[in-house]
């Protein structure tokens, strides 16, 4: 037995048959091939799979895709203008923010919801906002620089343009 | 464009896939036809499997195939370094087969196999595999196996012990602590971890029934060896007839090193169901049970020595449990890669260790970040400050005392390789740790210390700091280490690199190592770029598929830098060499008279006749005109067997708070002193050492794998087992000394491990130094609020 659902993923229109079990992590990478959202866990701890469900930052191995019917998601796929970077991705980069990358499209996710309702946090404040996303990596603190570094860049409003990124 | 990159903190070239969502790891392959795996789990610590029913798995939707024991004709998994090797130590060895046929030894351990055309449809199908179990009662305590009346898990291991291996001189230790002016001992128990990359195992298995031959991807550190061992050892397939490949790779820590039973299962069902491809991908909980864990050991130290300060002897007994069965390297784990560097960075005349091998109702345990350099930097760290606290001695001021001198170098420590019988000496080559004492010290503002306890103590907290003075042995490692001492692989370690430089100039770098986050397309672009004087945006770093790769041994034991970079260096001094060669025939000069300035290949005395490098690939791959006995084509293999390890080393110090009302500790700073070499991207390194630092404190403070006394693991979950996040970390205080490594050209020394070494041990003695007022001399890490509390209840503040 499978519904259909209709979502909007990187504001595009997108219909998918889905069994009621499935997941919202399952369907945008199975059925629309969008691989950059991770599966790190199987108890909701470890956030790899942070999507944007209206705007907000939501565990998507958490939320079943028939309860994001009609709903607008965004995925790490859809962060980025064409070509170019958020600001958030270009200080991942600039700031070492990753290593192994599992974690990242998730941290970035979970970033830009902080970043939306606070645009000038502490370390502090960084530090519990991503505190539903685990990284073996980094250690964090490349992370928090990287999502300081952010936070300047978007306060400044200077869009970074994708010359600027090589 | 530029190429002075060796040494700067560039940019990841690899990042912009990650930051945008387009890696592609293992479970991110899509292929026509894919089929899932799943795999039936014992719910048992220690059962005999009576029978095994599968026709109603059979029956499900969507299943296509369903393995078990009996249907899969393969030796066990193989296990690849013996306590001790050669050398005579007896191991009592019993391997994991691909899916158990007459028994189990922990939960988690495979026993059947559903393919199915969904991996819910093979989920589903799973839980209807029956098995008529007979439960065993079972052992899951290290120490308490291997006691008289304990479940016995292997007929040819008595007392579950897998191995008794000793390193050091007995007589005369026993004889050092026998006239000790003073000794201190301490029973110290260094937890089981689950090291919990975040993108968990997987692989797929590909069939070819044309060619019959078969793909294997998989999330691994070590693919050629998986290849290797695959073929060599557990299926008989033809070495030749099988690729493998790995992804990109979500971290590894360790887990990702070894040969592992659904490797060879996807492999077989690909065959058996006609080539359609086969995928695995365990569960985070199928993590936990049936990957490698790392440390689990007890240790009986004593540290004698004299009050003045000098150390002059540490006996040691560890029991080390290597769970129910022995995972690829697991016994060379707490031996050779613990104990030899027992004695740390200190001048011990005598030192002898004793490591029982022990079997339990346990995942297998094996090398874990730093693997057995941290349980070593953790025993002899402890011991330093014990015994500074029975003399009355400051802490620093005892490890000052007994640092091998920066003149004693080579120095021949008396636990390590030196002392190996009949092997080549191996020398610790260098250090000089003083220096990074002494300015860690400062940073922290040591000086000041009673005065931020007293402060700490206004607000209600306890305050602690601890000292972690290190060395790690890595860059592993000399082959002779392994041929001469029968310790290591059951093969050599040496590392290759192919470089090419293409008719257009563009140039391609393979290398038989295997990055899972440390950015080696970067850094080996780096390398590259500053031999061949290239832009890096003119090299391609290629690794992880033995199709087009040379061998490589993979990448772990902080190696890459080291012994992969002197591999590539000694390709591109190959190149240079052919280049020149060619420039003079090229230039009509002789070969002696041309000169390398950057990619430009002159002739001394007039530049302006000249070359570039990208002109001479041109002409030399075209091969229209070559001089006597030369071969077309600017293509060079190296292949690289390093001397010696490396020994990098530093002081790390960690300040804890500890809650007076609670006995929550909270890591208030890290500053930590590293001598790391030379770097390649310091940038790098630094991320390195922070990930490190970051696993090592999480031993210290939150990790532990438990166990039930029935074999249920209790911490099976991300729910249950504490990995550090974002709101328990500080920010961490990086500083440097610089002391070149001899054994390769750049000087570098491999920082993958070094802050898990150090951490642990810091971060323990930071806890132990707070509660010294409650007369706390010692307490077993994690140092969890319950247990911290319990301690500051068993006596009252003296101070
Ligand atoms: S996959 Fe771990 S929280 Fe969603
Ligand atoms: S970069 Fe590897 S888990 Fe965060």
């Amino acid at each position: 037995m499978t519904e259909q659902v209709r979502l909007t993923v990187n504001g595009v229109p997108r219909d998918v048959e889905v069994e009621p079990r499935r997941l919202l992590v399952q369907t945008l990478r199975e059925d629309l091939g969008l691989t950059g959202t991770h599966v790190g866990c199987d108890t909701s701890q470890c956030g790899a799979c942070t999507v944007h469900l209206d705007g907000r930052a939501v565990k998507s191995c958490t939320v079943l895709a028939i309860q994001a019917d009609g709903h607008v998601v965004t995925t790490i796929e859809g962060m980025a203008p064409d070509g170019g970077l958020h600001a958030i991705q270009a200080a991942f980069w600039a700031k070492h923010g990753l290593q192994c990358g599992f974690c990242t499209p998730g941290m970035i996710m979970s970033a830009a919801d902080l970043l939306e309702s606070n645009p000038d946090p502490t370390d502090d404040e960084i530090r519990h906002a991503i505190e539903g996303n685990i990284c073996r990596c980094t250690g964090y603190h490349n992370i928090v620089a990287a999502i300081r570094e952010a936070a300047s860049t978007l306060r400044a409003g200077t869009d970074v343009p994708a010359a600027a990124n090589a | 464009m530029t190429t002075d990159v060796l040494g700067s903190p560039v940019k990841r070239v690899e990042d912009p896939r990650f930051i945008t969502g387009k890696g592609r790891y293992l479970d991110d392959i899509q292929m026509t036809g894919m089929t899932y795996m799943a795999i039936l789990r014992s719910p048992y610590a220690n059962a005999n499997i009576r029978s095994i029913d599968t026709s109603a798995a059979k029956a499900m939707p969507g299943v296509i195939l369903v393995l078990t024991g009996a249907d899969v004709p393969y030796n066990p998994l193989p296990m690849a370094w013996p306590a001790g090797g050669s050398s005579g130590v007896q191991n009592n060895i019993n391997m994991p087969r691909a899916l158990a046929t007459d028994d189990v030894k922990w939960t988690g351990e495979g026993v059947a196999a559903v393919i199915a055309e969904t991996p819910e449809q093979a989920a589903d199908a799973v839980e209807v595999v029956h098995v008529d179990w007979e439960p065993l009662p079972a052992v899951v305590d290290t120490e308490g196996a291997t006691q008289p009346g304990a479940p016995q898990l292997h007929e040819n291991a008595p007392n579950n012990v897998v191995f008794v291996w000793t390193v050091g001189d007995k007589a005369g230790t026993d004889a050092a602590v026998d006239a000790a002016e003073v000794v201190v001992r301490q029973r110290i128990v260094n937890q089981r971890l689950i090291p919990n990359p975040m993108e968990v195992r997987g692989d797929i298995g590909l069939y070819n029934p044309g060619t019959d031959e078969y793909t294997v991807w998989m999330s691994s550190q070590t693919p050629h060896i998986q290849r290797l061992l695959l073929t060599a050892f557990v299926t008989g397939i033809p070495e030749h007839k099988v690729r493998c490949i790995s992804p990109d790779v979500g971290g590894a820590f360790g887990t990702k090193i070894f040969c592992y039973a659904d490797m060879a299962l996807v492999m077989l069902a690909s065959k058996l169901i006609g080539g359609r491809p086969v995928k695995w991908v365990e569960t985070r909980r199928e993590n936990y049970q049936s990957t490698t864990h790392g440390r689990d050991h007890v240790t009986y130290l004593e540290i004698a020595g004299k009050r003045d300060g000098e150390v002059t002897g540490l006996r040691v007994k560890t029991y080390a449990n290597l769970g129910g069965r022995l995972s690829t390297i697991g016994p060379g784990v707490p031996t050779t890669l613990y104990a030899r560097v027992l004695a740390g960075c200190y001048k011990i005349p005598n030192v002898y260790c004793e490591v029982t091998g022990v079997y339990t109702n346990t995942t297998f345990v094996d090398a874990y970040r730093g693997a057995g350099r941290p349980e070593a930097t953790y025993v002899i760290e402890r011991a330093m400050d014990l015994f500074a606290a029975e003399i009355g001695m400051d802490r620093a001021a005892v490890r000052r005392k007994n640092f091998i001198a920066p003149d004693a170098f080579p120095y021949d420590n008396p636990s390590g390789l030196g002392t190996a019988v009949n092997g080549e000496k191996i020398y610790i080559d260098s250090g000089n740790y003083e220096p990074a004492l002494n300015k860690a010290l400062m940073t922290v503002g040591y000086d000041d210390l009673d005065k931020a306890k007293a402060e700490a103590r206004t607000r209600g907290k306890h305050l602690g700091l601890g000292l972690s003075t290190y060395i790690e042995v890595c860059g592993v490692a000399p082959s002779k280490w392994i041929g001469a001492v029968g310790e290591g692989w059951g093969a050599a370690m040496w590392e290759s690199a192919n470089l090419k430089v293409h008719l257009t100039g563009k140039v391609i770098l393979t290398m038989g190592t295997q990055p899972q986050g440390q950015g080696h397309e970067t850094t080996y672009s780096q390398i590259i770029a500053s031999e061949l004087g290239l832009a890096m945006d003119d090299i391609i770093v290629q690794h992880s598929d033995t199709l087009g790769t040379p061998f490589g041994y993979g990448s772990y034991g902080s190696r890459t830098s080291s012994v992969g970079s002197t591999a590539a260096i000694k390709a591109a001094g190959k190149v240079r060499e052919k280049a020149r060669r060619y420039a003079a025939h090229m230039l009509e000069a002789s070969v002696d008279d041309i000169e390398v300035v950057g990619a430009e290949y002159r002739v001394k005395g007039s530049p302006e006749k000249k070359k570039t490098l990208q002109e001479i690939a041109f002409a030399l791959d075209l091969g229209f005109s070559l001089p006597e006995g030369m071969e077309p084509y600017l293509d060079e293999t190296a292949y690289h067997d390093t001397p010696n390890c490396t020994w990098p080393f530093g002081t790390h110090i960690a300040v804890v708070e500890v809650d007076e009302d609670t006995g929550k500790v909270d890591l208030v700073r890290y500053v930590a002193v590293d001598d790391v070499g030379n770097k390649i991207n310091p940038m790098i390194v630094d991320g390195q050492l922070h990930g490190g630092i970051a696993q090592g404190v999480g031993q210290a403070l939150w990790e532990e794998a438990i166990y039930g006394d029935d074999g249920q693991l209790l911490s099976g979950s991300m729910l249950d087992y504490a990995l550090p996040r974002a709101s328990w970390m500080p920010n961490l205080e990086l500083d440097e000394t610089v002391t070149p490594s001899p054994v390769n050209p750049i000087g570098v020394k491999g920082v993958g491990e070094a802050g898990t070494i150090a951490s642990t041990a810091a971060v323990a003695n930071a806890v132990i130094d707070a509660l010294k007022p409650f007369g706390v001399r010692h307490l077993d890490m994690p140092f969890t609020a319950p247990k911290v509390w319990r301690a500051m209840q068993s006596q009252e503040v003296r101070s």
